[in-house]
């Protein structure tokens, strides 16, 4: 790797060393399931090229997704996402309030069009005219349109913007829908979670800023790298799941000695996400929903989080048949064995062979006799 | 004087001493059995919970021992007092054929020391084809001591009891006859129930008792003619053919109607393809209708006045018999074994181990005949026609071995 | 008695036993009111096996493992420690697509049973209420007739045991457990978690089983858990089924039926005829032995004949 100033003045922006950025780098390549290489060559990316605008709208939300992601805690991370993007617009994060802010909005929309990154969180509500979110009297359609329009990518955080979420569920009293719903005419990439994993989200943005693509996305446009993979198929619980040891009540004895969670409710056999990989928190330790002992609720899954009932039991989406159930037919008992069959092969032998001597010897006995008995007559 | 004689030969021989080996080999191997359980020993398993003990030791090893059997239908019941020299040697091997059957049972039994639940009247099942069979057999092994008592008491000379014993020996003669034709045709019903395991070309369902009944009685009749034989060619060194060749042309007659029943059964149940479409099954089905048809042939070449000048009466009734044996056992064999299917997946091939047990019971059998002929008036006497001076000095002659 | 008597005497047994055989045949046994089961539907069986841990528990059996491992149970075919059994099928439809079922496998608690048929110690009991297909070891002497006459080879012996005995599925309701004496449900229908494998009387059963196979695929189902009175149910899309309830009629019915998205041999089940092999064996051993009349005639002529065959003899001709 070339020595690249650029690297070091990132490095010291941030407040990190030049070999825990780089290390930052590599990690989140490795999320995204690319090389260490790759991991290189966003830490240039990162430090050389111009701080791709965001514009982070927020909708009928918790500020879970924000918080989650502020709490991604590889070194202050927060500063890092911070500096690494233009993060022109949250109503969250950004100092501005009021006009200011949304002055701000408008200006980096208008020097970046084309170019900065729409990031939803939450629900667009569409009943009356969708007046139950607004922000600067405006309705959150009339934003996301606007926002939409000028927009290089569209990321829905959460399962609020992916599916419609809590605000979604139930009566749905504001006809809350995803953003997915508003914007058909661009793409929009979901990272669905309650909250999503923060890693999910930063590796789909620095694939973004690194090479300008979007990851490759199944078919709910969720980044396959993230969301690829069964929950049940990679949970550390299920060998009690096949071993058939199931925690049947919160607090039995199955559950206290961490026996699987399908009878609960576990939604893991039905939904899609790397939990179980990445877990939460950067604690380690099986920290994340099934490892420490809480159901799956499926928040990642459409149709499944906030609309199965919590401890309804999970359809098991069985990719292939497993190959450690009994066959229909198994092996059972010993065939020939060459002893037995040498032994069977000379009884065999013996009769053939001990009844052509027989024969020989009685048909000269009867001669022998006949010819006795005509002597003798 | 009595028909019979005891054999004056040495107790011990090179012959009885091969068979003594093999039956203690079975016996320790029977040790190893009741300590450690049948799986120790045998290859059966939860697909095939019957194997070589059951089809051998029981079923063919009591057909085989039916000559008592064909021989009291014979002599006393169709009343030809000609073959009743050869009752004695036809009972006693009749009787250590079904004691080691039932011996057998018991060995092959999982929980032996329950056995007696089958004499327990709270417990019997009348619907069971398998409390009928150990019913007549137990019974029958009865009836076979009573039958041979003769010899032991003519042998200690008590002949009162003798004389007490003539009297009502009618009536063990007619159960010794009801009883094998109970069991030996309820050992071909057991078949029906085990349905659609046993391949279509042993499944007689209803004709299976009457198959199981006619191939036995056939059997009796070979197992005397393989006696007789051998016991003349081995021990007294007298032809004997003129006493049992009439039961040559009695036991042809029998496999036709045996072949004719087997034929008519499966033409009726449409099994013919079976026996055409090239599988092990239809290749064994063949071996064992060449073995019945083949003493067919020979016993009816046998009859005509003039035979081939190569083989004399006695060997073609010999090879007949030994025929017919090889061809029952084979029908039992393979309706037992080699055409029951479990299901895909199961095997089994008689162990090492259970394949000496087997051969041990074999040996004790040969063992225990050699002596008693030795040891009680079993064999018939000499001929008189032959019996001119020649033969005393024939049978002075060491004999081949014995 | 002539030869060509006996023969003829022969074939009219012959006749009797077939021809006669079929006058008087006894049929299949009828189902008893009262009769209980269970019912399994393979699609919607998941291969959790939490009936086969269920099961181990309550009959008291040890895991069956490999050795050298011992993680857990390792059954890969009923057998005297295994009583029950998930089993997976993969393999091809007709059309070539890959297909896949787990199949469960236990007593089947057939309405006419071979096994009982064919005990001679009356070991093996058919409850007359329940139709619980029950063993008794302390009677049964081993002999394995109710495993060669079992179609679907349940009954299972304990070779590997100098006093080894019979094992087979009583429905958790054998002496000591009685679990559907007292109510409770057998251990695999308690704690299935789909609905797969539920309980009730077969009547009903049967009604359910007739009732799914009524749905079309994709319909909505709220398949109930456990048991068929059960107030919880899995709400589910309904899978594809062969139309075919295995045990409504083969070999005489069973007591537990099967539904299944593949076809049933796939699976491992045999194809029996509707009537039950312990009827034909019956009818023709009652046939033959209706009140000992057959053998007792016999016997009586026998007698005659021997008695004359034998009376004018002197004993030397005798014996």
């Amino acid at each position: 790797m070339p020595k690249d100033d650029s690297l070091d003045r990132i490095a010291e922006r941030l407040g990190l060393s030049r070999r825990a950025f780089l290390k930052f780098c590599t990690g989140v390549a490795a999320t995204l399931g690319l090389s260490s290489q790759a991991g290189v060559a966003m830490a240039q990316a990162v430090a050389a090229s111009r701080r791709p605008s965001v514009i982070w709208l927020s909708a009928q939300e918790c500020t879970g997704c924000t918080e989650s992601l502020l709490r991604a805690t590889h070194p202050t991370l927060e500063t890092l996402i911070l500096d690494m993007i233009s993060l022109d617009y949250s109503e969250t994060l950004m100092v501005a309030a009021g006009h200011d802010a949304e002055v701000a909005r408008h200006a980096a929309m208008k020097e970046n069009h084309g170019k900065y990154v729409v990031v939803v969180d939450g629900s667009i509500p569409t009943k009356d005219g969708g007046i139950y979110c607004k922000v600067a009297g405006k309705t959150m359609q009339e934003h996301l349109y606007e926002a939409a329009e000028g927009a290089a990518a569209i990321i829905a955080i959460g399962s609020c913007a992916s599916w419609g979420g809590v605000p979604a569920s139930g009566p749905n009293p504001t006809g809350a829908v995803p953003v997915s719903e508003i914007i058909k005419d661009k793409p929009v990439i979901n990272i669905p979670g309650c909250p999503p994993n923060p890693y999910n989200f930063l590796a789909t943005v620095m694939q973004l800023i690194t090479y300008g693509t979007v990851p490759e996305l199944d078919k709910e446009n969720r980044p396959k790298f993230a969301y690829g993979r069964l929950i049940h198929e990679n949970c550390e619980r299920r060998p009690h799941f096949d071993a058939g040891r199931f925690a049947t009540e919160f607090g039995d004895e199955g559950h206290r000695k961490g026996w699987c969670l399908y009878k609960l409710g576990c939604k893991g056999p039905e939904t899609y996400a790397n939990c179980p990989a990445i877990e939460f928190g950067d604690v380690g330790g099986g920290a994340w929903p099934v490892g420490v002992g809480a159901p799956c609720f499926g928040c990642t899954e459409k149709g499944v989080g906030f609309t199965k009932p919590l401890h309804e039991q999970a359809k098991v989406a069985t990719h292939t048949p497993p190959d450690m159930f009994p066959p229909v037919h198994p092996d059972v008992g010993q065939g020939v064995t060459p002893g037995a069959a040498a032994l069977v092969g000379a009884v065999a032998g013996a009769i053939l062979g001990g009844t052509a001597v027989t024969v020989r010897e009685l048909g000269r006995m009867e001669k022998q006799a006949h010819d006795e008995h005509d002597a003798s007559a | 004087m009595s028909e019979y004689r005891i054999l004056k030969r040495p107790l011990l021989t090179p012959v009885t001493l091969f068979f003594g080996v093999l039956a203690v080999i079975g016996l320790i191997l029977l040790a190893k059995r009741f300590i450690f359980g049948l799986g120790s020993v045998t290859n059966l398993n939860d697909g095939y919970p019957w194997g070589i003990w059951v089809v051998y030791d029981i079923m063919i090893g009591t057909a085989f021992a039916c000559g008592g059997y064909a021989l009291a239908l014979t002599v006393y019941i169709f009343n030809r007092g000609q073959y009743h020299p050869l009752v004695r040697p036809a009972l006693l091997a009749s009787l250590f054929g079904y004691g080691l059957g039932g011996l057998s049972a018991v060995i092959d039994m999982g929980r032996y020391w329950n056995a007696w639940q089958i004499i327990n009247p709270w417990q019997q099942n009348f619907n069971a084809v398998m409390l009928e069979v150990a019913l007549c057999i137990t019974a029958y092994v009865t009836i076979l001591i009573i039958e041979f008592l003769p010899a032991v008491l003519e042998r200690f000379k008590l002949e009162t009891w003798r004389r007490r014993l003539d009297r009502v020996l009618f009536i063990f003669i007619a159960i010794g006859v009801v009883l094998p034709t109970m069991h030996q045709s309820s050992l071909g019903s057991l078949l029906i129930l085990f349905g659609q395991k046993v391949h279509p070309l042993w499944q007689a369902v209803e004709f299976l008792p009457l198959l199981a009944l006619v191939s036995a009685v056939t059997m009796g009749f070979a197992i005397v003619i393989f006696e007789a034989s051998l016991v003349s060619l081995k021990l007294t060194r007298e032809p004997e053919t003129h006493l049992f060749a009439g039961l040559g042309r009695i036991a042809r007659w029998l496999l036709v109607a045996f072949l004719a029943f087997r034929f008519i059964d499966l033409t009726r149940r449409d099994a013919w393809g079976y026996a055409f479409d090239g599988s092990f099954e239809a290749f064994m089905f063949w071996a064992e209708t060449a073995l019945f048809i083949l003493p067919v042939i020979l016993l009816f070449r046998e009859s005509r006045p003039v035979h081939s000048p190569g083989m004399g009466r006695g060997p073609i009734l010999f090879l007949s018999g030994v025929c017919v044996l090889l061809a029952g056992a084979l029908y039992r064999i393979n309706g037992v074994l080699v055409g029951f299917n479990p299901g895909p997946g199961f095997h089994y091939f008689p162990s090492v181990e259970e394949l000496l047990v087997t051969l041990g019971v074999i040996a004790m059998e040969v063992v225990g005949y050699l002596l008693v002929i030795k040891l009680f008036p079993v064999l018939p006497k000499p001929h008189p026609e032959i019996d001119h001076g020649k033969s005393a000095a024939t049978s002075q002659a060491p004999a081949a071995q014995a | 008695m002539k030869r060509r008597d006996f023969l003829k005497m022969a074939g009219s047994g012959a006749i009797i036993a077939t021809s006669a055989g079929e006058v008087s045949a006894r049929g299949n046994r009828p189902v008893s009111e009262e009769a209980v089961g269970m019912l399994f539907d393979a699609t919607r069986c998941i291969g959790c096996r939490a009936c086969v841990v269920r099961c181990k528990e309550l009959n008291g059996m040890p895991p069956v493992t490999s050795e050298g491992a011992g993680m857990w149970d390792e059954a890969q075919e009923l057998d005297a420690r295994t009583l029950n059994i998930i089993k997976a099928y993969k393999g091809e439809d007709t059309q070539g697509q890959p297909e896949f079922s787990f199949i469960k496998r236990n007593c089947m608690h057939c309405v006419d049973p071979g096994c009982v048929s064919a005990c001679p110690v009356s070991a093996m009991t058919k409850d007359p209420k329940t139709g619980i297909v029950d063993h008794h070891p302390d009677i049964c002497m081993g002999c394995r007739n109710c495993v060669v006459a079992c179609p679907y080879n349940i009954p299972k012996y304990e070779y590997n045991d100098a006093f080894g005995q019979i094992q087979k599925c009583r429905l958790c309701n054998q002496k000591g457990l009685e679990r559907i004496d007292q109510g409770l449900l057998p251990g695999c229908a308690e704690v299935c978690p789909t609905g797969a494998n539920i309980y009730g009387k077969r009547k009903d059963l049967l009604e359910e089983a007739k009732r799914r196979l009524s749905l079309k695929p994709g319909d909505e189902y709220h398949y109930p858990l456990n048991h068929l009175d059960s107030p919880f149910t899995a709400p589910a899309k309904v899978g594809e089924y062969q139309t075919h309830i295995f045990g409504e009629k083969e070999g005489g019915g069973t007591q537990v039926l099967l539904l299944a998205g593949v076809p049933f041999e796939k699976l491992g089940l045999p194809d029996l005829p509707e009537r039950s092999y312990a009827s034909m064996s019956e009818t023709v051993q009652h046939t033959i032995y209706k009140g000992m009349f057959a053998p007792m005639t016999l016997l009586a002529g026998l007698l005659y004949v021997a008695r004359r065959n034998t009376q004018d003899k002197t004993p030397d001709e005798l014996d």
